[in-house]
Protein backbone atom coordinates (compact mmCIF):
# COMPACT_ATOMS: atom_id res chain seq x y z
CA UNK A 1 0.00 0.00 0.00
CA UNK A 2 0.90 3.53 -0.92
CA UNK A 3 2.68 5.61 2.21
CA UNK A 4 -0.08 8.16 1.41
CA UNK A 5 -2.94 5.72 1.93
CA UNK A 6 -1.13 4.44 5.11
CA UNK A 7 -0.81 7.91 7.01
CA UNK A 8 -4.43 8.43 6.23
CA UNK A 9 -5.59 5.66 7.99
CA UNK A 10 -7.54 6.57 10.93
CA UNK A 11 -7.57 10.34 9.54
CA UNK A 12 -10.68 10.31 7.42
CA UNK A 13 -14.56 10.42 8.58
CA UNK A 14 -16.58 7.46 7.49
CA UNK A 15 -18.12 9.28 4.78
CA UNK A 16 -14.65 10.37 3.46
CA UNK A 17 -13.48 6.86 3.35
CA UNK A 18 -16.15 5.77 1.37
CA UNK A 19 -15.56 8.82 -0.96
CA UNK A 20 -12.30 7.96 -1.50
CA UNK A 21 -12.48 4.29 -2.03
CA UNK A 22 -15.23 4.69 -4.66
CA UNK A 23 -12.94 7.26 -6.29
CA UNK A 24 -9.74 5.18 -6.24
CA UNK A 25 -12.35 2.33 -7.87
CA UNK A 26 -13.40 4.99 -10.54
CA UNK A 27 -10.23 5.92 -11.82
CA UNK A 28 -8.97 2.16 -11.86
CA UNK A 29 -11.76 1.50 -14.00
CA UNK A 30 -11.51 4.46 -16.29
CA UNK A 31 -8.46 6.69 -16.10
CA UNK A 32 -10.24 10.28 -16.70
CA UNK A 33 -12.53 10.60 -13.95
CA UNK A 34 -9.24 11.49 -12.33
CA UNK A 35 -9.79 14.61 -14.30
CA UNK A 36 -13.24 15.95 -11.91
CA UNK A 37 -12.07 13.46 -8.83
CA UNK A 38 -8.62 14.75 -7.83
CA UNK A 39 -9.68 18.52 -7.74
CA UNK A 40 -13.10 17.34 -4.96
CA UNK A 41 -10.53 15.75 -2.79
CA UNK A 42 -10.24 18.45 -0.57
CA UNK A 43 -14.06 19.20 -0.63
CA UNK A 44 -14.71 15.41 0.03
CA UNK A 45 -11.77 14.70 2.71
CA UNK A 46 -11.10 17.45 4.27
CA UNK A 47 -7.60 20.18 4.76
CA UNK A 48 -6.09 19.38 8.31
CA UNK A 49 -2.67 18.39 9.22
CA UNK A 50 -2.00 15.03 7.91
CA UNK A 51 0.07 13.95 11.38
CA UNK A 52 2.38 11.59 9.93
CA UNK A 53 6.08 11.23 10.81
CA UNK A 54 6.43 9.41 7.59
CA UNK A 55 4.90 12.26 5.51
CA UNK A 56 5.92 15.67 7.66
CA UNK A 57 4.34 18.93 6.91
CA UNK A 58 1.42 16.58 4.70
CA UNK A 59 -2.11 17.51 4.73
CA UNK A 60 -5.03 15.58 4.61
CA UNK A 61 -6.23 16.30 0.99
CA UNK A 62 -2.69 16.02 -0.13
CA UNK A 63 -2.02 12.42 1.16
CA UNK A 64 -5.83 11.30 -0.30
CA UNK A 65 -4.85 13.27 -3.77
CA UNK A 66 -2.09 11.38 -3.91
CA UNK A 67 -3.92 7.99 -3.20
CA UNK A 68 -5.98 8.82 -6.12
CA UNK A 69 -3.08 8.89 -8.33
CA UNK A 70 -1.46 6.33 -7.28
CA UNK A 71 -4.75 4.28 -8.36
CA UNK A 72 -3.84 5.38 -12.27
CA UNK A 73 -2.89 2.71 -14.72
CA UNK A 74 0.54 2.52 -15.49
CA UNK A 75 -0.24 3.88 -19.19
CA UNK A 76 -2.16 6.77 -18.24
CA UNK A 77 -0.11 7.68 -15.24
CA UNK A 78 2.90 10.39 -16.96
CA UNK A 79 0.17 12.35 -19.02
CA UNK A 80 -2.81 12.45 -16.44
CA UNK A 81 -0.13 13.56 -13.86
CA UNK A 82 0.93 16.35 -16.41
CA UNK A 83 -2.46 18.04 -16.96
CA UNK A 84 -3.59 17.86 -13.43
CA UNK A 85 -0.73 19.69 -12.52
CA UNK A 86 -0.84 21.88 -15.65
CA UNK A 87 -4.58 22.49 -15.03
CA UNK A 88 -4.47 22.55 -10.97
CA UNK A 89 -5.15 25.48 -8.47
CA UNK A 90 -2.17 25.89 -6.40
CA UNK A 91 -2.96 23.08 -3.72
CA UNK A 92 -3.44 20.25 -6.92
CA UNK A 93 -0.24 21.37 -7.88
CA UNK A 94 1.39 20.73 -4.53
CA UNK A 95 -0.46 17.57 -4.13
CA UNK A 96 1.48 16.31 -7.93
CA UNK A 97 4.73 17.49 -6.54
CA UNK A 98 4.32 15.75 -3.17
CA UNK A 99 3.06 12.29 -4.54
CA UNK A 100 6.47 11.70 -7.30
CA UNK A 101 8.15 10.40 -4.71
CA UNK A 102 5.56 7.85 -3.98
CA UNK A 103 4.70 7.07 -7.48
CA UNK A 104 6.50 4.82 -9.92
CA UNK A 105 7.43 7.87 -12.50
CA UNK A 106 11.07 7.25 -12.81
CA UNK A 107 12.59 10.92 -14.29
CA UNK A 108 8.98 11.41 -15.91
CA UNK A 109 8.20 13.68 -13.13
CA UNK A 110 11.10 16.17 -14.04
CA UNK A 111 9.14 18.66 -16.32
CA UNK A 112 6.37 19.28 -13.27
CA UNK A 113 9.56 19.67 -11.01
CA UNK A 114 11.06 22.44 -13.10
CA UNK A 115 7.94 24.36 -13.87
CA UNK A 116 7.71 24.17 -10.05
CA UNK A 117 10.92 25.89 -9.61
CA UNK A 118 10.34 28.30 -12.42
CA UNK A 119 7.64 29.70 -10.11
CA UNK A 120 7.87 32.04 -7.05
CA UNK A 121 5.31 30.50 -4.62
CA UNK A 122 7.33 29.28 -1.83
CA UNK A 123 4.46 26.11 -1.25
CA UNK A 124 5.16 24.91 -4.76
CA UNK A 125 9.21 25.35 -4.52
CA UNK A 126 9.55 23.76 -0.92
CA UNK A 127 7.37 20.63 -2.36
CA UNK A 128 9.80 20.72 -5.55
CA UNK A 129 12.76 20.04 -3.27
CA UNK A 130 11.37 16.90 -1.68
CA UNK A 131 12.26 13.35 -1.98
CA UNK A 132 11.88 13.07 -5.90
CA UNK A 133 14.42 15.80 -6.54
CA UNK A 134 16.82 14.86 -3.82
CA UNK A 135 17.02 11.65 -6.24
CA UNK A 136 16.11 12.73 -9.70
CA UNK A 137 17.29 16.09 -10.04
CA UNK A 138 20.89 16.73 -11.77
CA UNK A 139 23.20 18.43 -9.93
CA UNK A 140 23.29 21.75 -11.83
CA UNK A 141 19.52 21.93 -10.74
CA UNK A 142 19.47 20.62 -7.33
CA UNK A 143 22.08 23.96 -6.54
CA UNK A 144 20.08 26.18 -8.41
CA UNK A 145 16.79 24.84 -6.28
CA UNK A 146 18.82 25.12 -3.28
CA UNK A 147 19.70 28.61 -3.87
CA UNK A 148 16.42 29.30 -5.00
CA UNK A 149 15.08 28.32 -1.28
CA UNK A 150 18.30 30.27 -0.28
CA UNK A 151 16.97 33.55 -2.03
CA UNK A 152 13.07 32.83 -0.92
CA UNK A 153 13.66 32.60 2.45
CA UNK A 154 12.75 28.62 2.60
CA UNK A 155 14.59 27.02 5.67
CA UNK A 156 17.72 24.54 4.21
CA UNK A 157 16.09 21.74 6.52
CA UNK A 158 12.60 21.69 4.26
CA UNK A 159 14.55 20.48 1.53
CA UNK A 160 15.09 16.71 1.20
CA UNK A 161 18.76 15.32 0.54
CA UNK A 162 20.83 18.19 1.09
CA UNK A 163 23.22 16.16 3.84
CA UNK A 164 23.86 13.95 0.59
CA UNK A 165 23.69 15.89 -2.12
CA UNK A 166 25.84 18.92 -0.76
CA UNK A 167 28.68 19.01 -2.91
CA UNK A 168 32.20 21.64 -3.53
CA UNK A 169 30.22 23.73 -6.45
CA UNK A 170 27.23 24.26 -4.46
CA UNK A 171 29.01 25.54 -1.20
CA UNK A 172 31.15 27.80 -3.86
CA UNK A 173 27.69 29.23 -4.58
CA UNK A 174 26.22 29.71 -1.23
CA UNK A 175 29.94 31.30 0.15
CA UNK A 176 29.34 33.93 -2.93
CA UNK A 177 25.66 34.53 -2.15
CA UNK A 178 26.69 35.06 1.63
CA UNK A 179 29.71 37.54 0.34
CA UNK A 180 27.18 39.40 -1.82
CA UNK A 181 24.80 39.43 1.40
CA UNK A 182 27.76 41.06 3.37
CA UNK A 183 28.47 43.26 1.11
CA UNK A 184 24.78 45.00 1.06
CA UNK A 185 24.83 45.05 4.69
CA UNK A 186 22.52 42.37 4.89
CA UNK A 187 22.01 39.26 7.04
CA UNK A 188 22.89 35.98 6.39
CA UNK A 189 20.28 33.30 6.89
CA UNK A 190 21.95 30.72 10.28
CA UNK A 191 21.02 27.90 8.42
CA UNK A 192 22.67 28.91 5.66
CA UNK A 193 26.01 29.82 7.70
CA UNK A 194 26.35 26.64 9.14
CA UNK A 195 26.65 24.34 6.19
CA UNK A 196 29.67 26.30 5.05
CA UNK A 197 32.87 24.96 6.05
CA UNK A 198 35.26 27.57 6.64
CA UNK A 199 34.99 30.82 8.84
CA UNK A 200 33.41 33.35 6.77
CA UNK A 201 35.96 36.51 6.52
CA UNK A 202 34.91 38.77 3.91
CA UNK B 1 -24.53 45.59 7.00
CA UNK B 2 -23.47 42.06 4.83
CA UNK B 3 -23.27 41.69 1.95
CA UNK B 4 -22.57 39.47 -0.77
CA UNK B 5 -22.65 40.47 -4.17
CA UNK B 6 -23.38 37.62 -6.97
CA UNK B 7 -22.41 39.04 -10.04
CA UNK B 8 -18.87 40.89 -10.38
CA UNK B 9 -16.13 41.08 -12.64
CA UNK B 10 -13.45 42.26 -10.16
CA UNK B 11 -10.19 41.06 -12.49
CA UNK B 12 -11.53 44.87 -14.22
CA UNK B 13 -11.56 46.37 -11.08
CA UNK B 14 -8.88 48.35 -8.51
CA UNK B 15 -7.75 47.83 -5.20
CA UNK B 16 -9.53 50.88 -4.40
CA UNK B 17 -12.99 49.19 -4.96
CA UNK B 18 -12.10 45.89 -3.12
CA UNK B 19 -11.59 48.99 -0.01
CA UNK B 20 -14.95 50.68 -0.78
CA UNK B 21 -16.95 47.64 -0.95
CA UNK B 22 -15.66 46.30 2.20
CA UNK B 23 -16.29 49.25 3.98
CA UNK B 24 -19.50 49.11 2.50
CA UNK B 25 -20.31 45.60 3.65
CA UNK B 26 -19.17 43.36 0.89
CA UNK B 27 -17.84 40.39 2.69
CA UNK B 28 -18.52 37.67 -0.09
CA UNK B 29 -19.09 37.92 -4.62
CA UNK B 30 -18.68 35.73 -7.16
CA UNK B 31 -16.83 36.32 -10.02
CA UNK B 32 -18.39 35.18 -13.77
CA UNK B 33 -16.61 33.93 -16.04
CA UNK B 34 -17.39 36.14 -19.39
CA UNK B 35 -15.83 38.19 -21.85
CA UNK B 36 -13.02 40.99 -21.87
CA UNK B 37 -13.97 43.64 -24.11
CA UNK B 38 -11.09 42.64 -26.01
CA UNK B 39 -12.08 39.20 -27.69
CA UNK B 40 -10.08 35.94 -27.65
CA UNK B 41 -8.63 33.89 -29.80
CA UNK B 42 -7.67 30.79 -28.32
CA UNK B 43 -8.31 28.04 -26.19
CA UNK B 44 -5.17 29.31 -23.93
CA UNK B 45 -6.36 32.58 -23.44
CA UNK B 46 -9.61 31.04 -21.29
CA UNK B 47 -7.49 28.64 -19.48
CA UNK B 48 -5.26 31.22 -18.35
CA UNK B 49 -8.11 33.26 -17.05
CA UNK B 50 -10.15 30.79 -15.64
CA UNK B 51 -6.82 30.26 -13.41
CA UNK B 52 -6.84 33.86 -12.66
CA UNK B 53 -10.39 33.31 -11.41
CA UNK B 54 -9.49 30.77 -9.18
CA UNK B 55 -5.94 32.00 -8.44
CA UNK B 56 -5.09 35.46 -8.08
CA UNK B 57 -8.01 36.88 -7.89
CA UNK B 58 -9.58 35.07 -4.61
CA UNK B 59 -6.27 36.04 -3.29
CA UNK B 60 -6.32 39.79 -4.39
CA UNK B 61 -9.96 39.59 -2.62
CA UNK B 62 -8.92 37.73 0.43
CA UNK B 63 -6.32 40.76 0.97
CA UNK B 64 -9.16 42.56 1.92
CA UNK B 65 -11.01 40.61 3.69
CA UNK B 66 -13.56 39.45 1.20
CA UNK B 67 -14.71 35.70 -0.06
CA UNK B 68 -14.08 35.60 -3.59
CA UNK B 69 -15.39 32.42 -5.66
CA UNK B 70 -16.04 32.42 -9.42
CA UNK B 71 -18.38 30.77 -11.96
CA UNK B 72 -16.97 29.07 -15.17
CA UNK B 73 -18.28 28.86 -18.83
CA UNK B 74 -18.11 29.35 -22.46
CA UNK B 75 -19.51 32.83 -22.76
CA UNK B 76 -22.53 33.55 -25.22
CA UNK B 77 -20.51 36.35 -26.99
CA UNK B 78 -17.45 34.20 -27.93
CA UNK B 79 -19.50 30.84 -28.72
CA UNK B 80 -19.77 32.46 -31.93
CA UNK B 81 -16.47 32.26 -32.46
CA UNK B 82 -14.97 28.90 -33.94
CA UNK B 83 -11.72 29.37 -32.27
CA UNK B 84 -12.82 29.96 -29.23
CA UNK B 85 -15.47 26.49 -28.70
CA UNK B 86 -12.79 24.22 -28.04
CA UNK B 87 -13.14 25.92 -24.23
CA UNK B 88 -15.57 23.31 -23.73
CA UNK B 89 -13.41 20.02 -23.54
CA UNK B 90 -11.36 21.65 -20.76
CA UNK B 91 -14.72 23.53 -18.82
CA UNK B 92 -15.00 19.55 -16.99
CA UNK B 93 -11.27 20.70 -15.31
CA UNK B 94 -12.88 23.60 -14.29
CA UNK B 95 -15.87 22.64 -12.87
CA UNK B 96 -14.65 20.49 -10.47
CA UNK B 97 -12.33 22.78 -8.19
CA UNK B 98 -13.62 24.16 -4.87
CA UNK B 99 -13.92 28.17 -5.80
CA UNK B 100 -16.29 27.36 -8.81
CA UNK B 101 -20.07 27.47 -7.49
CA UNK B 102 -21.30 27.62 -10.67
CA UNK B 103 -21.79 27.37 -14.88
CA UNK B 104 -22.14 30.65 -15.91
CA UNK B 105 -22.41 33.45 -17.41
CA UNK B 106 -24.02 30.90 -20.39
CA UNK B 107 -26.98 31.98 -22.40
CA UNK B 108 -27.85 34.48 -26.33
CA UNK B 109 -26.40 37.26 -27.00
CA UNK B 110 -27.33 37.41 -30.80
CA UNK B 111 -29.48 33.94 -30.70
CA UNK B 112 -27.14 32.38 -32.91
CA UNK B 113 -27.42 28.00 -33.98
CA UNK B 114 -23.85 27.99 -32.34
CA UNK B 115 -25.24 29.72 -29.22
CA UNK B 116 -28.13 27.16 -28.98
CA UNK B 117 -25.30 24.64 -29.02
CA UNK B 118 -22.95 25.87 -26.53
CA UNK B 119 -25.56 27.01 -24.26
CA UNK B 120 -27.68 23.38 -24.15
CA UNK B 121 -23.93 21.77 -24.07
CA UNK B 122 -23.08 23.76 -20.75
CA UNK B 123 -26.64 23.10 -19.29
CA UNK B 124 -25.76 19.60 -19.53
CA UNK B 125 -22.56 19.80 -17.89
CA UNK B 126 -24.41 21.81 -14.89
CA UNK B 127 -26.54 18.73 -14.59
CA UNK B 128 -23.15 16.38 -14.66
CA UNK B 129 -21.28 18.26 -12.00
CA UNK B 130 -24.07 19.08 -9.49
CA UNK B 131 -23.89 23.04 -10.18
CA UNK B 132 -26.39 26.01 -10.53
CA UNK B 133 -26.12 28.07 -13.69
CA UNK B 134 -26.15 31.67 -13.98
CA UNK B 135 -27.65 32.69 -17.70
CA UNK B 136 -26.69 35.59 -18.64
CA UNK B 137 -29.99 37.49 -21.18
CA UNK B 138 -29.01 39.20 -24.39
CA UNK B 139 -29.20 43.38 -24.49
CA UNK B 140 -31.17 43.33 -27.59
CA UNK B 141 -34.59 41.64 -28.03
CA UNK B 142 -34.61 40.96 -24.13
CA UNK B 143 -38.15 39.36 -23.94
CA UNK B 144 -37.65 37.21 -26.67
CA UNK B 145 -34.50 36.22 -25.50
CA UNK B 146 -35.59 35.80 -22.37
CA UNK B 147 -38.32 33.88 -22.98
CA UNK B 148 -36.30 31.73 -25.51
CA UNK B 149 -33.45 30.99 -22.58
CA UNK B 150 -36.71 29.64 -20.58
CA UNK B 151 -37.77 27.54 -22.99
CA UNK B 152 -34.00 26.15 -23.35
CA UNK B 153 -33.68 25.42 -19.35
CA UNK B 154 -36.69 23.75 -19.26
CA UNK B 155 -35.96 20.98 -22.57
CA UNK B 156 -32.86 20.62 -20.56
CA UNK B 157 -34.49 19.30 -17.22
CA UNK B 158 -32.27 21.11 -14.36
CA UNK B 159 -34.67 22.22 -11.76
CA UNK B 160 -35.68 25.33 -12.41
CA UNK B 161 -34.58 26.22 -8.70
CA UNK B 162 -30.48 25.57 -9.80
CA UNK B 163 -31.06 28.65 -12.05
CA UNK B 164 -30.84 32.46 -11.66
CA UNK B 165 -31.60 34.29 -15.18
CA UNK B 166 -29.99 37.94 -14.85
CA UNK B 167 -30.04 41.25 -16.31
CA UNK B 168 -33.67 41.20 -15.73
CA UNK B 169 -36.66 44.50 -16.16
CA UNK B 170 -39.75 45.23 -15.51
CA UNK B 171 -40.45 43.70 -18.82
CA UNK B 172 -39.04 40.12 -17.96
CA UNK B 173 -39.43 39.63 -14.29
CA UNK B 174 -43.25 37.96 -14.40
CA UNK B 175 -42.17 34.89 -16.80
CA UNK B 176 -38.86 34.20 -14.97
CA UNK B 177 -40.93 33.86 -11.58
CA UNK B 178 -43.50 31.81 -13.25
CA UNK B 179 -41.31 29.56 -14.74
CA UNK B 180 -39.49 29.00 -10.74
CA UNK B 181 -36.16 30.03 -11.28
CA UNK B 182 -33.94 32.90 -9.66
CA UNK B 183 -34.66 36.50 -10.46
CA UNK B 184 -31.14 38.42 -10.41
CA UNK B 185 -31.05 42.46 -11.49
CA UNK B 186 -27.92 43.93 -12.26
CA UNK B 187 -28.05 47.73 -11.27
CA UNK B 188 -26.12 50.06 -12.80
CA UNK B 189 -25.07 54.01 -13.40
CA UNK B 190 -26.85 54.38 -16.42
CA UNK B 191 -28.21 51.56 -18.16
CA UNK B 192 -30.25 48.70 -17.60
CA UNK B 193 -31.83 48.99 -14.10
CA UNK B 194 -31.70 51.51 -11.27
CA UNK B 195 -31.61 51.40 -7.59
CA UNK B 196 -35.00 53.10 -7.07
CA UNK B 197 -36.67 50.89 -10.52
CA UNK B 198 -35.31 47.81 -8.43
CA UNK B 199 -37.08 48.86 -4.88
CA UNK B 200 -40.21 48.93 -7.17
CA UNK B 201 -40.14 45.62 -8.66
CA UNK B 202 -39.23 44.54 -4.69
CA UNK B 203 -42.66 45.62 -3.48
CA UNK B 204 -44.38 44.46 -6.26
CA UNK B 205 -43.35 40.99 -6.80
CA UNK B 206 -41.77 40.41 -3.18
CA UNK B 207 -38.19 38.99 -1.89
CA UNK B 208 -38.42 35.46 -2.54
CA UNK B 209 -35.75 34.22 -5.35
CA UNK B 210 -34.48 37.48 -5.71
CA UNK B 211 -30.70 38.69 -6.24
CA UNK B 212 -29.50 42.14 -6.51
CA UNK B 213 -25.68 42.69 -8.25
CA UNK B 214 -23.42 45.43 -9.45
CA UNK B 215 -22.34 43.50 -12.94
CA UNK B 216 -19.50 46.02 -12.18
CA UNK B 217 -16.70 45.17 -14.93
CA UNK B 218 -14.45 47.59 -17.21
CA UNK B 219 -17.35 49.29 -18.53
CA UNK B 220 -19.40 52.26 -16.85
CA UNK B 221 -20.51 50.95 -13.69
CA UNK B 222 -20.39 51.10 -9.57
CA UNK B 223 -19.61 48.22 -7.48
CA UNK B 224 -21.26 49.80 -4.53
CA UNK B 225 -24.69 49.11 -6.03
CA UNK B 226 -25.47 46.47 -3.75
CA UNK B 227 -25.07 48.47 -1.14
CA UNK B 228 -26.72 51.64 -2.73
CA UNK B 229 -30.21 49.33 -3.31
CA UNK B 230 -29.92 48.17 0.20
CA UNK B 231 -29.99 51.65 1.41
CA UNK B 232 -33.29 52.55 -1.01
CA UNK B 233 -34.90 49.38 0.57
CA UNK B 234 -34.58 50.83 4.00
CA UNK B 235 -35.35 54.24 2.77
CA UNK B 236 -38.90 52.53 1.24
CA UNK B 237 -39.87 51.07 4.30
CA UNK B 238 -38.70 47.34 4.04
CA UNK B 239 -37.05 45.67 6.98
CA UNK B 240 -33.60 44.91 8.30
CA UNK B 241 -33.75 41.36 7.92
CA UNK B 242 -35.89 42.00 4.43
CA UNK B 243 -33.06 43.36 3.16
CA UNK B 244 -30.30 40.92 4.62
CA UNK B 245 -32.57 38.35 2.83
CA UNK B 246 -32.29 40.08 -0.42
CA UNK B 247 -28.47 40.97 -0.38
CA UNK B 248 -27.00 38.41 1.86
CA UNK B 249 -29.49 35.21 2.38
CA UNK B 250 -30.64 34.75 -1.10
CA UNK B 251 -27.43 35.03 -2.78
CA UNK B 252 -25.98 32.33 -0.34
CA UNK B 253 -29.02 29.57 -0.73
CA UNK B 254 -28.75 29.88 -4.38
CA UNK B 255 -25.10 29.56 -4.68
CA UNK B 256 -25.06 27.12 -1.47
CA UNK B 257 -26.67 24.60 -3.62
CA UNK B 258 -22.75 24.08 -5.21
CA UNK B 259 -21.52 22.70 -1.66
CA UNK B 260 -18.69 24.93 -2.16
CA UNK B 261 -19.31 28.93 -0.81
CA UNK B 262 -16.70 29.68 2.11
CA UNK B 263 -18.50 31.96 4.09
CA UNK B 264 -16.08 32.01 7.49
CA UNK B 265 -14.49 35.43 7.97
CA UNK B 266 -11.17 35.94 6.30
CA UNK B 267 -7.88 36.07 7.99
CA UNK B 268 -6.13 38.88 7.00
CA UNK B 269 -2.67 37.99 6.14
CA UNK B 270 -0.87 41.69 4.61
CA UNK B 271 2.27 39.71 4.22
CA UNK B 272 0.64 36.54 2.19
CA UNK B 273 1.91 36.38 -1.46
CA UNK B 274 0.73 34.36 -4.67
CA UNK B 275 3.20 32.94 -6.00
CA UNK B 276 5.56 35.61 -4.75
CA UNK B 277 3.70 38.29 -6.10
CA UNK B 278 1.88 40.74 -3.85
CA UNK B 279 -0.58 43.42 -4.38
CA UNK B 280 1.87 45.66 -1.57
CA UNK B 281 3.67 48.44 -3.77
CA UNK B 282 6.40 50.48 -2.75
CA UNK B 283 6.68 49.29 0.63
CA UNK B 284 8.01 45.92 0.09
Amino acid sequence: MNMAAIALQARLSDDAERWLATAVNAIKADARTVRALFPAAARKCGRGPLQSDELPGWTVDEAARVVLLDALPADALSAEIGELYRYGDAAEKRAVLRGLDLLPLGAGGLPIVRDALRTNDARLVTAAMGPYSAKELDPHAYRHGVLKCVFMGIPLADIAGLDRRVDDELIAMLRSFAAERAAAGRSIPTDVTRLLPLPLEF
Amino acid sequence: MRIFDPHIHMTSRTTNDYQAMYDAGVRAIVEPAFWLGQPRTSVGSFVDYFDGLIGWEPFRAAQFGIRHHCTIALNPKEANDPRCVEVLDVLPRYLAKDGVVAVGEVGYDSMTPEEDRVFAAQLQLAVEHELPVLVHTPHRDKLAGTLRTLDVVRESGIPPERVVIDHLNEVTVEAVRDSGCWMAFSIYPMTKMTEQRMVRILLDHGIERMLVNSAADWGRSDPLKTRRTADAMLAAGFSASEVDTVVWRNPVAFYGQSGRLELDEVDVDELATFEGNSIRRGGA
